[in-house]
């Protein structure tokens, strides 16, 4: 345990205080910074993931589709308020003839309405669709199948110009967030320590959620769903909760990944987006909060790496790590360190 | 506390289960004996709302269980351990012992649940009873197979279910192993009514100290003392088969 403190001792300070440092000194330019800080909602997405996937053993494809919800809450926000002076109305909504700003679009003009519906939106939608799904015990592959559908179906309809959304093109074109230049180094530098701040937050909140007795039912969920009903427990509920749960936490994500990247399209919730976040827990080490992380890091930082190097074969790393991961690390990176512990060290069994 | 009145059951027109009347009083330890296929882990799963019946009624402590889902069953205070062990093997003895306990279970208190020391003492009481007081830290799936007997039946019994249906507990264990767990089960029957389902006769003989019954295709061919049962025909014939018929059977 004390071991563990010091690395994550480590992982704070090398963030926190030594990268925003090299920054300020020059060695760093503020585009490295930015990757990083959309890594961090990444991670903070993959320890949603890990929650509903890893611990309970719920293989949900729709984890990036409430990502999106998050961004897009964040993008309709960053739209209204970053329009051009004299017009009332995005662009994309004057070239399809629609003269009023619809309804729905009306409370994203405030910031704090804005993100109380980023959050609000895909809590009830999860919670929604969680009810009917779980109360008919659908599990296992079923539910993978039926999520993937749903994720399908939200990407077509978010793809709809009638969806006033803006259709396959999505939300772009923001300038400023709360009167900040989002292009000033400033604004990312601040944007950057906001997500580490909030994907530490989110780590320590879902640390001490599987530590609690609802977390240790969680594990038995997956371990002996039967048993869990006979021991007077309602699977149900904990399963919608959970859901909904970890919608809130890929939503987070999504809220601070888009000002950092400036854009939303329907495309970054398709299924394929969700099934990269099952790699990177499953890479980093699933039932693990710090191999969510640690996988989602890796993994996005690898991506940046690859493609820049040799964009060819970045789908082939990324398989082939997935295929060694599935055949030989049951634990992910995490579950790897832990073997090659046991081995130089060993724990003696009493202690 | 239990009865059941003209249940049947069949699974794809093969009748399973048909028994006209059966019934536990309190604090009642209960044996079914009977050959495979006789239909004793179905007649508990009906008792605990896993597999449902066509006809008949289930009466705990007179409400009607027909027809409630297993979570409710298992609210009102009806316990099971299934024959093949069930437990969290993901989880250590401690935290399977702990989801065991009897409090609220809804998904508000659990997750607001601080360990409380009357839990604790309960989950060490019952822990040194079924004899792993020393293993509780372990990993659940990493315990040899009659250990996970044992703690399926903690389980069951810090549930503290008014009806325990414990379905072959002695599968699998040693002589010593099984002797423990008869004592635990006689034990719990003091203050718990227990139905138990069982094959091994010595194991029997040892726990049944009320009736017991026998099964044998779907039906209750007879109900009465472990002496009674030993010595009837009907059963010698059915189920546990004479020394004559044995001697007969290397004869031929």
């Amino acid at each position: 345990m004390i071991k563990d403190n010091k690395y994550y001792i480590l992982f704070f300070v090398v963030f926190m205080i030594l990268l925003p440092l090299a920054y300020v000194v020059g060695l760093v330019d503020i585009n490295t910074i930015t990757l990083w800080g959309r890594y961090f909602c990444f991670a903070i997405a993959a320890i949603g993931v890990d929650l509903i996937w890893g611990y309970t053993g719920i293989l949900s494809m729709t984890q990036a589709l409430f990502f999106c919800f998050g961004a897009y809450g964040m993008g309709m926000y960053l739209t209204l308020s970053n329009l051009p002076a004299g017009t009332t109305l995005p662009a994309f909504m004057t070239w399809n003839q629609v003269s009023e700003l619809p309804l729905f679009w009306q409370p994203f003009e405030s910031f704090p309405a804005a993100m109380a519906l980023a959050l609000f939106v895909p809590a009830a939608f999860a919670a929604v669709f969680g009810f009917f799904v779980f109360r008919s015990r659908i599990k296992g592959v079923y539910f993978a199948i039926i999520t993937q559908a749903l994720a399908l179906a939200m990407f077509l309809v978010f793809s709809r110009n009638e969806t006033m959304l803006g259709g396959t093109n999505g939300l772009t074109d923001f300038k400023t967030i709360l009167g900040f230049d989002l292009r000033s180094s400033n604004t990312k530098l601040a944007l950057y320590i906001i997500s580490f701040g909030v994907l530490c937050l989110v780590f320590v909140y879902a640390k001490n959620l599987v530590k609690s007795k609802f977390g240790k039912s969680l594990v038995a969920i997956r371990d002996s769903e039967s048993r869990m009903r006979f021991t007077a427990y309602k699977v149900t509920n904990y399963n919608i909760v959970i859901f909904v749960i970890a919608a809130v936490i890929a939503a987070i994500g999504g809220i601070l990944y888009l000002p950092q990247t400036g854009i939303i399209t329907p495309g970054r919730m398709s299924v394929q987006a969700s099934i990269e976040m099952v790699v990177w827990v499953a890479l980093g080490g699933r039932g693990s909060v710090k191999g969510a992380v640690i996988g989602a890091l890796l993994v996005n930082l690898m991506y940046s790496i690859f493609t820049s190097l040799m964009p060819g074969a970045w789908l082939y790393v990324l398989g082939g790590l997935f295929i060694v991961t599935v055949l030989y690390l049951d634990k992910g990176i995490v579950g790897l360190f832990d073997q090659l512990k046991q081995k130089f060290y060993p724990v003696k069994s009493n202690s | 506390m239990l009865v059941v009145n003209n249940l049947f059951v069949s699974f794809g027109g093969v009748t399973a289960l048909n028994l006209e009347r059966f019934s536990v009083k309190e604090n009642e330890l209960r044996v079914i004996i009977g050959p495979n296929g006789a239909g004793k882990s179905t007649f508990m799963d009906i008792i605990c709302g896993k597999t449902k019946a066509q006809k008949g009624s289930v009466l705990f402590k007179g409400q009607e269980l027909m027809g409630m889902a297993e979570v409710d069953i298992a609210k009102m205070g009806v316990g099971r351990k299934f024959q093949k062990p069930s437990i969290f093997s993901g989880l250590s003895v401690f935290d399977n012992l702990l989801l065991g306990i009897k409090t609220h279970k809804n998904v508000f208190s659990t997750y607001f649940y601080k360990l409380k020391s009357h839990h604790n003492d309960k989950i060490y009481e019952v822990a040194k009873m079924v004899g792993l007081i020393d293993d509780l830290q372990s990993l659940a799936g990493s315990l040899s197979h009659g250990k996970k007997q044992w703690l399926e039946i903690a389980i069951v019994m810090l549930q503290d279910a008014d009806l325990m249906l414990i379905d072959e507990p002695a599968a699998g264990m040693s002589d010593i192993e099984a002797e423990k767990t008869g004592e635990l089960l006689v034990e719990a029957s003091k203050t718990h009514s227990v139905i138990v389902i069982e094959h091994d006769m010595k194991f029997v003989e040892q726990i049944a100290i009320d009736k017991v019954n026998v099964l044998v295709r779907g039906e209750m061919l007879t109900e009465g003392t472990f002496d009674e049962i030993k010595n009837n025909k009907d059963v010698i014939d059915c189920y546990l088969g004479s020394p004559d018929s044995a001697q007969e059977a290397k004869v031929a």
